[in-house]
């Protein structure tokens, strides 16, 4: 879940050698820290800043309701985002999600609309995510094949989907969806009982998978972490998930669509760090020719990860659709068409390639989203938003850039 | 030592690229226990021969035999199989992935879930350092990006060996390190041959070559100039193989004196 990014230590910190103390774990994070291995760290204290600043205008901001709002918003940039990490790992960029968004949220509105022909809502859905296999599928094969730079392919991709947005709607301006399922991931609740319910299992299983993955390395003779810090870790997500349940539930509940984000969260969060092709992602992004050299194939790897960017910004369009209850000819354009780029790079994902997790994504659109929810609180232009979530991404890049050189500087890179 | 059967034996291998003509019938052998050094001038051709063993730029004419059987190597994937592996200068590893994940890259082991299997790739990776004697490595999960020349250096060896490997080729291990890395180095390939390993080293160090080499060839664009015992010949007998070795074809060009 995406909570459990806050709760662990910071990845990629300094690896103990031997057995560990909890104190030399807290050290090792800490020189980390120092060394310029930030982590989540400073997207997490910039996540506090936002909310503390908003709320002091507006005591709206920190409620419940709000704060179930606040999921929802973010939920498309989320979505979406989680396929740009992927791109991004690789070096590359995709422009085009936006509209491939759009295409998807059409396409899911004009096959429920109720003239006769309606499908159901899973067909629907199934049918819009496999159009955006297939468009990023194609974007891969122009990219890898044809050898046109992904800047190129996706900037005509983000002209010319916008101009399938505009003509599958054709005439009609907006297409309202009416499809109870759909509509109701964004717009209905778990029962509270069966948040609880939900949360208690999903810290159960981590708790398994943490305790297994420590006895099958001692067993191994390798290096372990303190034990304490799995109980650390499993209370932290325990802690945060409470926290998450009992505010939503003080309001309408959890949203369907949280639970969504969360088993695409681990899915992919998994498939990044616990498969081949996760592994090939990041060896592609951070030396293509060592890659290539040690027999992965590289094209493979590319156009599976335009498909997956693509797939995934069709059910973004999906979830958005399902929140606004309607596409119109707007659909994928204005934020949607920069947000999920913007979101994993203020979550720490390089635009280099070869450096960024899944929960980039998720973080990152969480600042975005909390910082438009907020003007838009206090009643702020979308002038004003978009300067300030400009400044925004700036000062998450520059963070970055200066620990990045800080990291350089003190050999760790 | 350098009677015993080649583990790898190329015949008159030729390669152009376009108006290039890269290699001209190449021959070159290398038998197990032996660290051959491969020397010339820049655009010899060296290069171009090690792709060809590593298959990244199959040859167009000629014949490879691996342990006295032809074979035919269209890919890394191929030249693997085989048990060649090739440790590329500056090309070998993946700076944001750490030494486990490097060691393994393109190879890693799956649990029964179809899952990597971390723990047992970690082992291996950690065994095969220490059998190795690379003691300098602090921890196995840190990244390649925070090691020193040698200590990559050593990395990229110890991947190359993990796997049962018969020959090692080693592209200018030690261009870009200082004295005491190149001995760490240097150490290594010795290890190798004293493992039973055929080892080819390709250098313009001199000093590299009769360090560890028990033979030389010298290759003069794109052909083959001399082999040399590295016990019966000097290091300036070698410089002017690779400088003014005969060749037996140069188009439009007189031969050339004969050393």
């Amino acid at each position: 879940m995406s909570t459990a990014a806050g709760a662990e230590p910071t990845p990629g910190a300094a690896v103990a050698h031997e057995r560990t103390s909890v104190a030399d774990a807290a050290r090792g994070w800490w020189q980390g820290v120092r060394a310029g291995d930030l982590g989540s760290l400073p997207i997490i204290v910039g996540l506090i800043i936002i909310a503390i600043v908003f709320q002091s205008q507006n005591s709206n901001y920190l409620t419940s309701g709000n704060f179930v709002n606040l999921i929802v918003q973010a939920a498309a940039y989320m979505t979406i985002g989680m396929g740009v990490v992927f791109v991004l790992l690789l070096g590359e960029i995709d422009l085009s999600v936006g509209f491939v968004s759009g295409v998807a949220g059409v396409m899911t509105a004009l096959l429920l609309l109720d003239d006769g022909n309606a499908i159901g809502a899973i067909p629907a859905i199934i049918i819009a995510v496999a159009a955006g296999l297939a468009i990023g599928t194609f974007h891969g094969l122009l990219i890898t094949k044809v050898g046109i730079p992904s800047f190129v392919v996706t900037l005509a991709g983000l002209l010319g989907w916008q101009g399938v947005v505009l003509l599958l709607i054709g005439d009609r301006g907006t297409v309202t969806l009416q499809d109870a399922t759909v509509v109701g991931f964004a717009n209905d609740f778990l029962p509270a009982a069966t948040s609880w319910i939900v949360l208690l299992a999903c810290v159960g299983v981590y708790a398994v998978t943490q305790i297994s993955a420590r006895m099958s390395r001692k067993k191994a003779g390798l290096p372990t972490e303190p034990d304490v810090l799995i109980l650390v870790r499993v209370l932290g997500l325990l802690l945060i998930g409470a926290i998450i349940v009992a505010v939503a539930n003080d309001d309408r509940g959890i949203p369907y669509v949280f639970v969504v984000l969360a088993v695409l969260y681990l899915f992919w969060t998994f498939v990044l760090a616990r498969t081949r092709f996760g592994r090939y992602v990041y060896a592609v992004g951070g030396n293509q020719e060592a890659a290539r050299r040690a027999g992965v194939n590289v094209d493979r790897v590319k156009i599976v990860v335009f498909a997956i960017c693509s797939a995934m910004a069709a059910l973004g369009g999906i979830i958005l659709a399902s929140r606004l209850r309607s596409v119109d000819t707007g659909a994928g354009g204005g934020q949607v068409l920069l947000y999920p780029i913007a979101a994993p790079v203020i979550g720490g994902t390089s635009l280099f390639g070869g450096r960024g997790h899944i929960k980039s994504a998720v973080l990152g659109a969480l600042v975005i989203a909390s910082i438009d929810n907020g003007l838009g609180l206090l009643g702020l232009s979308s002038g004003t938003k978009f300067v300030i979530t400009g400044l925004v991404l700036l000062l998450a890049v520059t963070v970055d850039s200066l620990s990045r050189r800080r990291q350089a500087a003190t050999g760790r890179a | 030592m350098t009677d015993s059967h080649p583990v790898l034996e190329l015949r008159g291998i030729s390669k152009r690229f376009g108006a290039v003509q890269a290699l001209y019938q190449v021959d070159f052998r290398v038998a197990a226990g032996e660290v051959m050094a491969l020397v010339g001038d820049n655009g010899a051709g060296k290069s171009t021969l090690i792709k060809c063993i590593a298959g990244i730029h199959p040859a167009d004419e000629g014949e490879v035999l691996f342990e006295g059987s032809p074979v035919h190597i269209h890919g890394p994937k191929d030249a693997a199989r085989l048990g060649i592996e090739v440790v590329y200068q500056d090309l070998a590893l993946a700076d944001n992935l750490d030494v486990v994940q490097n060691m393994f890259l393109g190879r890693e082991e799956l649990d029964s879930f179809h899952r990597l299997d971390e723990v047992d790739m970690e082992r291996r990776a950690s065994k095969t350092l220490s059998d190795l004697s690379v003691t300098t490595i602090r921890s196995v999960r840190q990244t390649v990006a925070g090691l020193s020349g040698g200590q990559r250096q050593s990395v990229a060896v110890a991947k190359a060996v993990m796997w049962n490997s018969k020959l090692v080729i080693l592209d200018e291990p030690t261009a870009a390190l200082g004295v005491a890395q190149t001995r760490q180095v240097l150490d290594l390939v010795k290890r190798l041959a004293d493992q039973g390993l055929a080892v080819v080293i390709v250098t313009h160090n001199m000093h590299d070559v009769f360090e560890v080499a028990n033979r030389i060839t010298v290759l003069r664009l794109g052909q083959n100039v001399a082999e040399f015992e590295t016990k019966d010949v000097t290091q300036a007998k070698v410089v002017e193989a690779i400088t003014a070795g005969s060749l037996s074809k140069v188009p439009g060009q007189a031969d050339e004196v004969v050393v």
